[in-house]
């Protein structure tokens, strides 16, 4: 398969472009956040990305999805990424969909994700920095498990009408085994969601579970193999996260060349002196690599190639040290307008932040490399 | 099964029965790489069975026309064939100028009589060229180069003087730049190919700091080049040129790639020097750390490769593409060689003992150190990304 979009994938990313870009242009994220809006996106748009397919794209046409795969769903990120658009596609029409296929639970949550009604956060992180390990505890109880423990960084996990939890039902936080996968239900007795803006204004929930009941039917996959699901989830949120920073690190560089091309300075286009075009030509190359990383792990995932967790990993890795350095060449060759709120290339460096955080940075990505290459 | 599974089955089948299994023994030293000419003497009887194996098939360029000495494969043939000498770990049978730079020039500029003349030899190995391009003053500033060809009517007069011209002390023809009009700079070059034992032409090696002469200075002196040898138009060389700069590119933007499959030599180099750690990590976490951040954009760019040779094969790359392969990967593959330094610690110091295989890692550390001024400085690739690709104001 070549390496670059075929005839039906690039119709779709000219689709996306044009759709993002009208009805969830840069000027939609400011005006949530200057409405200070507590869902952290609008439900109209997430209805709306319903209505073109978007939220099926991952789901078997059985199913009533699209049944298309990450190639074609990391077209729709790009555009959402290039667009500083918040939207809750990433968490639930990725990450959640592929953990709950082929579960008994993706007959309960797929229709209301199909429709642009339903929507999942995942609770999987337990620090400040994303790792394997598991402590939140699911006990058994009755005919269920009673899940305890602390959660963070869960974006949309305020709202979502599902969460996607990983707990422990046997052995110590750090073992492999033991994990279980758990879609629990926002009304549950005993769950806290507390929601914090972050950075780039998008909200993400620290969870409380306090004894949370759960039936035996709301484990995804089963007890104690939790980790299946968990890494299915885990390469198509990497895999994702990676594409939508493509959008952000190239809209960042699109801004900034085209910037480049109108500022004037000693009585020239700034664009014409070769300190800047040499930097801005080594960005070029840094997120074209990007760009290839995303798209091969696309393909081996789609494909089911034994390679893809390492291609994974390094399109995730790639796309964090790609775009951290468009978003900071972008601001730097701004100038003084790159550091005003006004002006939006500062908030493509928040949102690169974020996603470059979300799921493994770049030295988490490096070191699970170094580990599989047996250094 | 499709054609092009079907092709990949007998492909491997063909591969498995005529590839030597020493042929699919890792490259160790430039004696391991045949590059085909008139004196080419091969280390192994299994050198010269795989490269006549693949010759016989027109594989050594798989995709150039048959008539040219090619294999008529598809750019998917031709990709299958690749993965799957990558595959068993198969050596690239010959490595020429003529495969990776002349040929595509020919195939694009060339007459037919220079095509069926020139082409096939190159195929099977015959004949090993080198360019003649830069001159003491006209490095990156190429266009502004001297060496004169005067018109005297049934053939050009050479005179002047080359230098970096690569193995020119061991080729049998050159393609080279010569100016055919002083009055007009770029468009006052032509593109000639002559033969090497042509009386007047004459090459001294230039010693590096690696040690080796892969270089030479080339002289001409009143060396008479026969007119059907010019390619292309008079004094439209310099379009020749570019062309053949961009495949240039593309072939030196491989070295970044390092070693493709198989355990990688860095890593095995730094574990046997190094050793691990009670987890199983190499000793030295901040060395581990910088080969671990180093291996991200090595692997990125691997796939950055792939793309580009389909992009490229399928007619969607931009022309200025491969001077962005060209920077990466060059300044990639000196990054790699920094890291071998610091993992071998001063093992790898040693410049003629037995055990660093004379030195041989030191050596190719600073033999990387050309990659990012040969064929268009590092800063000449930024410009025409620059200019050419983001369209940035002069």
């Amino acid at each position: 398969m070549p390496l670059y979009l075929n005839d039906e994938q690039t119709m779709l990313r000219d689709t996306a472009r044009d759709f993002v870009a009208e009805h969830a242009p840069p000027s939609h994220m400011r005006s949530l956040r200057d409405a200070n809006d507590a869902t952290g996106f609008s439900r109209d748009l997430w209805k709306q990305f319903a209505e073109m397919g978007f939220t099926g794209i991952l789901i078997g046409e059985n199913a009533g999805g699209l049944g298309l795969g990450h190639v074609e769903a990391g077209v729709v990120l790009e555009e959402i990424g290039r667009n500083l658009s918040p939207s809750p596609f990433l968490s639930t029409a990725v990450a959640a969909v592929e953990a709950l296929k082929g579960s008994a639970q993706a007959e309960r949550w797929f229709p209301g994700i199909l429709a642009g009604d339903t929507v999942a956060a995942l609770a999987i992180d337990e620090g400040a920095k994303h790792r394997p390990s598991v402590s939140m505890t699911a006990e058994r109880a009755g005919n269920g498990f009673r899940l305890t423990g602390k959660k963070q960084f869960v974006t949309h996990g305020h709202v979502a009408d599902l969460l996607i939890v990983a707990a422990r039902t046997a052995g110590s936080a750090d073992d492999e085994e033991g994990v279980t996968l758990f879609a629990v239900p926002k009304d549950a007795a005993g769950l806290t969601a507390t929601p914090e803006r972050l950075a780039d204004s998008s909200l993400a929930a620290r969870i409380a579970l306090d004894g949370v009941e759960v039936d035996a039917d709301a484990v995804i996959g089963d007890v104690d193999a939790g980790r299946d699901p968990l890494n299915r989830l885990l390469r198509a949120g990497r895999t994702g996260a990676a594409a939508e920073m493509l959008g952000v690190g190239g809209g960042a560089m699109d801004m900034t060349v085209g910037y480049l091309k109108e500022r004037k300075q000693f009585g020239t286009l700034i664009g014409s002196f070769q300190a800047l075009q040499h930097r801005a030509a080594h960005l070029y190359s840094e997120m074209e690599v990007a760009r290839a990383a995303v798209l091969k792990a696309q393909q081996l995932l789609d494909a089911g190639d034994e390679r893809a967790d390492q291609a994974v990993s390094v399109a995730k890795a790639m796309t964090g040290l790609a775009t951290t350095l468009a978003v900071q060449e972008g601001v730097q060759m701004h100038g003084g307008i790159g550091m005003t709120d006004e002006y939006d290339i500062g908030f493509y460096m928040k949102r690169g932040r974020v996603l470059a955080e979300m799921f493994g940075d770049a030295n988490f990505h490096a070191d699970l490399l170094a580990k599989a290459a047996g250094y | 099964m499709t054609d092009l599974d079907t092709f990949r089955t007998e492909t491997r089948a063909w591969l498995e029965a005529n590839c030597p299994l020493e042929m699919r023994e890792p490259v160790r030293t430039e004696k391991d790489t045949v590059w085909g000419g008139r004196d080419q003497s091969y280390m192994t009887p299994a050198q010269k069975q795989w490269m006549d194996a693949m010759a016989s098939r027109g594989w050594t360029v798989p995709d150039w026309p048959k008539e040219y000495g090619g294999g008529g494969l598809s750019a998917a043939e031709t990709k299958v064939l690749r993965e799957e000498m990558a595959r068993i770990r198969a050596r690239n049978p010959l490595n020429s100028f003529g495969i990776s730079m002349l040929g595509p020039a020919l195939l694009k500029y060339g007459s037919e009589e220079q095509k069926l003349e020139h082409l096939p030899k190159i195929a099977r190995g015959e004949i090993r060229w080198c360019q003649g391009y830069s001159e003491p003053n006209a490095g990156s500033d190429l266009a502004s180069l001297a060496t004169s060809a005067e018109d005297k009517g049934d053939h050009f007069l050479v005179n002047g003087q080359k230098v970096w011209t690569s193995y020119a002390d061991k080729a049998d023809w050159i393609f080279c730049l010569v100016r055919t009009d002083r009055t007009n700079k770029h468009n006052g070059i032509s593109f000639v190919l002559f033969d090497m034992a042509t009386p007047g032409v004459s090459t001294k090696p230039i010693l590096l700091i690696s040690g080796y002469s892969p270089f030479c200075e080339t002289f001409f002196d009143n060396v008479k080049v026969p007119k059907e040898n010019l390619v292309g138009e008079l004094n439209k060389g310099w379009d020749v040129a570019k062309y053949l700069l961009g495949h240039e590119r593309e072939m030196i933007s491989g070295m970044g790639l390092g070693g493709t499959g198989g355990k990688n030599p860095l890593v095995v180099g730094a574990l046997a020097t190094i050793g691990v750690d009670h987890d199983g990590k190499l000793a030295d976490p901040l060395l581990r750390a910088q080969i671990a951040l180093f291996e991200v954009r090595a692997k990125a760019f691997a796939a950055q490769s792939e793309r580009f040779i389909d992009e490229l094969k399928a007619g969607r790359a931009h022309p200025a593409q491969p001077s962005m392969m060209k920077y990466y990967g060059t300044e990639l593959n000196k990054a790699r060689y920094e890291l071998v330094m610091a993992a071998g610690g001063s093992d790898e110091l040693e410049w003629e003992s037995e055990a660093s295989n004379g030195g041989r890692e030191a050596r190719a550390w600073l033999r990387t150190k050309a990659n990012s001024i040969e064929g268009g400085t590092s800063e000449v690739q930024l410009n025409i990304i620059a200019k050419r690709i983001l369209e940035l104001p002069s």
